[in-house]
């Protein structure tokens, strides 16, 4: 009995550092999160009380929110399937071996060793209207400039297009090391069988990668709502949040609007988006998936 | 409908290294012909050359009256059966066979006949549903068996099929290979560096060393005249007891174990050692010069470090020059 006693205490507190860290950093910050989002924005006059769903409902009305959920859905859908494919097709040409594609595998990974802040940077210089890169080649052909970053309609595209080449390099690597785990005579098999590049590609090579691509899936999704260093450096969500993000939009209301219990609510709204992406995810594509 | 298959004056080089160098040889239609050697002889590449999956540096593939050196590996009426299997993971069994019939767009019915038929013939119909994962090593293999099968072609291309499997299941294996080759008429060039299999599956064998052909003949030919000294090590086991021959002609002398008698007559020698088989024993003797092997019927009375003589019919001998090409005659 006391021997039992003694185990069980044992076990507890080999459990007990990571318990702590896990409840401190994730479990109660989470709930507090949610807790915080029941309750009115408190000032020195009228102290916070608690208001129920309130701040829900305020929300469902506010323009702006919706604004950064639609942008968001752009965004996510603009750069996801974009740079899983550009990732799928770089991992076949850099695996196949021809000489000096050392070279261009460490060109594809530069973007990923940045960060995104120095990314934006490099990318304000290509954006900057008149005197940035873009501009001065649109020049040489008599091409009038654009102000890419200013135009309510070319903000997102602009930014889209710099996410891709920021985050295809890095998927690439997952798919360059699936690609090297799948034996060479699988296409020989199928080449002698009478199939096309494409075919082995579509029947063989593709189902083969799915593991990566959920894997990948899930961390582009989680990126695509996770990623807004660049609003800071390029356009700080305008013009009039034409490039404003859900996240980024949190970070306002909470820390430039001083509005916390809004800006727990929309954490609220991200953290279980964000459950609901990744649950989705494994349901429904794990069982159409062949794991070896 | 079966080919007839012969490479003329095949070369293949990797850069500076002459990998397969001037390899001519023809298989006749409806035959089985067995690529032989040690490892890096080049038998492999030679069947990849005939697949179409390497081009040749030089030389000429034909496949019945066609010359296929230049044709995609697809159009060359080829299948081929790994070493690895190379079955499709992510597929079942079924999805496996039909592959190729679904690739080149077979009808539904013809593909259902056909695939049934080579289920069948392997004996794989209860296991039609299974992924390979799910199959031992011999169901795998015949997998990889009906996919050639299905496909119908009249030249079958086997990369050392039954290496991956244990030795039992590789002695049934290699009589159901060479059943379905004979049942269904194939051409089939199949590579190895057993000779088990050679002797026991090949009409014609190709003896390859270091890119070269050493011997083409039947699995008799090799072993009752083998060409060179290498041939006579490589084929029989234990392998051809070689002998100096004395002063003059050949320089090299070689008799099988089995050949050798063991009694009051001939040159003096030692027992080394005695490994009793069962039908047979292997007796290891020294002799003034160098080691030779023996091999009795049943059970001998013989042990380590008895004295005796050994002894041999003139015409069992073969005798092979400095360089270990045979010598027939003194």
């Amino acid at each position: 009995m006391r021997q039992d006693t003694l185990r069980h205490v044992y076990g507890w507190l080999l459990l007990t550092p990571a318990a702590i860290l896990l409840v401190a950093f994730t479990h109660y910050p989470t709930v507090a999160t949610f807790i915080n989002s029941l309750f009115s924005k408190g000032n020195p006059i009228r102290p916070s009380r608690f208001v129920g769903f309130e701040n829900y409902a305020l929300m469902m009305e506010d323009p702006i929110f919706w604004k950064v959920l639609g942008n968001n859905a752009i965004f996510a859908l603009g750069t996801i399937p974009t740079s899983i494919a550009l990732a799928i097709v770089m991992a076949l040409f850099v695996n196949s071996r021809l000489p000096g594609l050392g070279l261009v595998r460490m060109a594809y990974f530069t973007p990923t060793v940045l960060p995104m802040i120095a990314v934006a940077n490099i990318w304000l210089f290509f954006y900057t209207p008149g005197i940035g890169l873009i501009d001065q080649i649109l020049g040489l052909f008599g091409l009038p400039g654009h102000n890419w970053l200013g135009d309510p309609d070319t903000v997102m595209p602009a930014i889209i297009v710099m996410t891709i080449w920021k985050e295809a390099g890095f998927f690439m690597i997952f798919y360059l090391a699936a690609l090297q785990n799948i034996p060479a005579e699988l296409r020989e098999a199928a080449l002698l069988e009478g199939a096309s590049r494409w075919t082995y590609f579509r029947r063989v090579l593709f189902p083969l990668l799915m593991p990566t691509t959920l894997f990948v899936l899930i961390n582009a999704v989680l990126n695509s709502f996770k990623l807004v260093d660049h609003l800071f450096v390029l356009t700080k969500g305008g013009p009039d949040n034409a490039s404003n993000l859900l996240l980024y939009y949190i970070f306002e209301t909470a820390f430039s609007f001083f509005d916390t219990t809004y800006g727990a609510t929309l954490t609220v709204v991200l953290l279980l988006l964000l459950a609901v992406f990744a649950l989705v995810q494994f349901f429904l594509l794990d069982k159409r998936i062949h794991y070896r | 409908m079966s080919l007839a298959v012969s490479v003329d004056g095949l070369v293949k080089r990797w850069g500076t290294t002459t990998v397969v160098d001037d390899v001519s040889f023809a298989v006749p239609e409806a035959s089985l012909t067995v690529l032989l050697g040690p490892s890096g002889c080049g038998k492999s590449t030679i069947l990849r050359l005939i697949a179409g999956l390497e081009d040749p540096t030089e030389g000429r593939v034909r496949i019945g009256a066609r010359d296929v050196t230049r044709v995609d590996a697809s159009k060359r009426g080829v299948s081929m059966v790994f070493q690895s299997y190379a079955l499709f993971p992510h597929l079942d069994v079924f999805e496996n066979v039909v592959f190729g019939l679904k690739v080149r767009g077979v009808a539904k019915a013809e593909l259902a006949r056909r695939s049934a038929r080579a289920i069948d013939m392997v004996g794989l119909e209860p296991y039609r549903d299974r992924k390979p994962s799910q199959l031992s090593g011999g169901q795998r293999q015949r997998v990889a068996l009906a996919r050639a099968i299905v496909a119908e072609q009249p030249v079958c291309l086997m990369d050392a099929p039954l290496s991956n499997l244990d030795a039992k299941l590789r002695a049934t294996m290699r009589d159901e290979i060479r059943d379905l080759q004979q049942r269904l008429g194939l051409t089939m060039i199949y590579v190895t560096h057993d000779q088990t299999e050679a002797m026991s599956m090949a009409d014609q064998v190709v003896l390859l060393r270091e890119g070269c052909i050493e011997q083409i003949g039947s699995p008799a030919d090799l072993y009752e005249k083998p060409a060179s000294a290498f041939a006579a090590r490589f084929i029989g086991l234990p392998p051809m007891n070689l002998l100096p021959a004395g002063t003059e002609g050949p320089a090299r002398m070689g008799i099988r174990p089995e050949h050798l008698t063991l009694g009051p007559e001939g040159i003096a020698a030692e027992v080394a050692a005695v490994d009793y088989l069962g039908a047979e024993t292997i007796v290891r003797l020294k002799t003034d010069d160098t080691v030779v092997m023996a091999r009795v019927q049943g059970k001998t009375d013989l042990v380590a470090g008895t004295a005796t003589r050994l002894s041999w019919r003139p015409e069992d001998a073969h005798f092979f020059d400095e360089s270990g090409v045979r010598r027939d005659g003194l």
